[in-house]
């Protein structure tokens, strides 16, 4: 057991040392998040206001970018998982006297935490926006950027642990990636104007509950009880880390 | 000398296909023990089932007197690993790859830094701890490599084709640490390779062909098996070159890569007669000592490195750095 909980700090400590280390990397990924919320949300705010909000674009889309970059984060760091199967390091990892699922577990709480930190670049901005907020309420939207953090790191786990070649990569962001972003009400309301389909969709889509979460703790703007919201996203994290290092015990 | 892995009829099947088949063999506590054989024949099949990488299809196996499948933490424990592929952090410095290492193998803080000092010095890579790994040429790599192997103190190393795609100088280099590895520590080091004259510094060698275990000796008995010298000629007309020294001399001649070889007995006598009594003409023609190559070609009947093959090592070898440089 003391093993395992060695071999999860360190797998953690490798993801915080690369990261703090690749400042380009650091500064790359909040540019764009940071270009969606104020060029994308200020253009739109008009478009919105018009469209008979009664709250403004940028306020409404500001928990979404702060979701963006969770999720972008999270599933590009598990996914580096591929790269260390192509340059050999996994097999290092794998050959060590500690559990697989200490591995993946390992990796998925450093890849959440790195997401965190990004996540918590664009919480910065927050005056810029307009939008405030308590101690209570940060620390809460700390918890829900870690939680869903987590678990769509784990989904990327599960995810880079069947793909064996990099080319899958694009397949991942075309097909997952960027439907889970859209269809999470992170950039438009998701109620009544929606066809059914797409209503049907965001239902389904364990982010949406993460971005309703987040959005109701910073802006008060809310679809679903908070509980609702926290037990969906722990409930896909603990699902998804689960089969993660179910398929990592069995395939690695 | 106490047995510290036990192989026994260990097999290996991907979907249908048989990788190894059923091999048994032991390696002794403090031997150099080899794996020779051509690419694709079951080496490096063989090793990852013995470091609890590949799961045995059937078979069973214990390293350091641990089950590979019922104690593959203990296994993994009690052994060191430098892969045929590089499996270092290169976006990490020589000194968090080595520190990672020792934290993943539960080495105490104070013990891990006293080690990576001593085994940086044994590589003599001690100046550049500091230095990212990516920055490293083939040779510095490897080293690590086995200084990180060597860090948590196993019982036995592995290394998979040690010295593949690197040079002369950088192998005698690495060839003189494990020689001193054995002798300082009395590690076990199981190597696999299909450098015939790496080969040779093994205690005992077994040759491994289509998944099969055809020979195991010391080198020197290995070659006693051949006898006497080998004499390689090249002639017009190989084919009938080797029917009439069949007729005329009682010696089978073997066609490979377009050379024939003999094996005789006091060849520096035998290669005058020879070319006096041939009618085919000779082009060149050469005698020496049996090689492990020679063992294999009288096992087998193939050489064990086909210089095509080589080539495609190469080929291989300078894609993968290329990808690495456009990570």
């Amino acid at each position: 057991m003391k093993a395992a909980l060695m071999g999860i700090y360190t797998l953690w400590l490798r993801d915080i040392t690369r990261f703090v280390r690749d400042k380009p990397r650091i500064i790359s990924s909040s540019v764009q998040p940071l270009l969606w919320l104020f060029v994308l949300g200020l253009g739109l705010s008009t478009a919105f206001v018009r469209g008979g909000g009664d709250n403004n674009y940028m306020r409404f889309i500001y928990p979404g970018i702060i979701s963006m970059s969770v999720l972008f984060t999270s599933i590009f760091s598990a996914v580096s998982i591929i790269w260390d199967r192509e340059f050999g390091f996994l097999k290092e990892v794998l050959v060590a006297p500690i559990p697989r699922w200490s591995v993946a577990i390992g990796r998925a709480l450093g890849g959440s935490t790195v997401a965190v930190l990004q996540g918590t670049i664009i919480l910065i901005v927050a005056p810029l926006v307009g939008v405030s907020f308590t101690f209570s309420q940060l620390a809460l939207a700390f918890l829900i950027m870690f939680m869903i953090a987590f678990s769509m790191t784990s989904f990327g786990i599960l995810i880079a642990a069947r793909m064996h070649t990099h080319e899958g990569f694009q397949v991942v962001v075309n097909f997952i990636l960027l439907p889970m972003f859209f269809l999470s009400g992170a950039m438009f309301p998701v109620g009544e104007g929606l066809p059914s389909w797409m209503q049907a969709l965001v239902r389904i889509n364990p982010l949406s509950y993460g971005v309703d979460a987040l959005r109701q703790t910073l802006v008060g703007i809310k679809i679903n009880p908070i509980w609702l919201d926290l037990s969906v996203v722990a409930g896909f994290g603990a699902f998804a880390l689960m089969m993660a290092v179910w398929y990592f015990e069995k395939h690695e | 000398m106490p047995t510290i892995i036990e192989v026994n009829e260990l097999a290996k099947d991907y979907n249908g296909h048989s990788a190894v088949k059923g091999i048994s063999f032991t390696v002794e506590r403090g031997e150099i023990f080899g794996f020779l054989g051509p690419n694709g024949a079951g080496k490096t099949t063989t090793i990852s089932m013995l470091c609890t990488l590949l799961r045995p299809t059937s078979g069973s196996a214990t390293v350091g007197g641990y089950d590979i499948i019922k104690n593959r933490l203990a296994v993994r424990q009690s052994i060191g690993l430098v892969f045929q592929d590089p499996s270092l952090d290169e976006r990490l410095t020589a000194l968090e790859n080595l520190k990672f290492h020792g934290m993943i193998y539960g080495i105490p803080r104070a013990e891990r830094s006293r080690r990576i000092d001593e085994v940086l010095e044994l590589v003599e890579l001690s100046g550049r701890r500091h230095d990212m790994v990516r920055t490293f040429s083939g040779g510095m790599k490897r080293r690590l490599e086995i200084a990180r192997g060597l860090m948590h103190r196993p019982r036995v190393l592995f290394l998979d084709e040690p010295t593949l795609g690197l040079d002369p100088q950088t192998r005698h280099h690495i060839w003189d640490y494990i020689n001193q590895l054995r002798v300082d520590e009395g590690l076990t080091i199981f190597l696999t390779t299909h450098y015939m004259d790496e080969a040779e510094h093994c205690a005992r060698i077994a040759i491994i062909d289509d998944g099969e275990l055809i020979a195991i000796d010391t080198p020197e008995k290995l070659k006693a098996q051949v006898g006497g010298d080998v004499i390689v000629l090249i002639t017009d007309d190989n084919a009938r070159a080797a029917t009439e020294i069949q007729e005329k001399f009682d010696v089978e001649a073997k066609e490979v890569n377009g050379e024939l070889s003999l094996q005789v007995e006091a060849g520096e006598h035998f290669m005058p007669a020879l070319i006096k009594g041939l009618e085919s003409n000779v082009t060149s023609i050469s005698l020496r000592k049996p090689t492990l190559e020679d063992v294999f070609l009288n096992l087998t009947g193939r050489k064990i490195r086909e210089e095509k093959l080589a080539g495609m090592d190469q080929v291989r070898s300078r894609v993968r750095s290329k990808r690495r440089q456009q990570r």
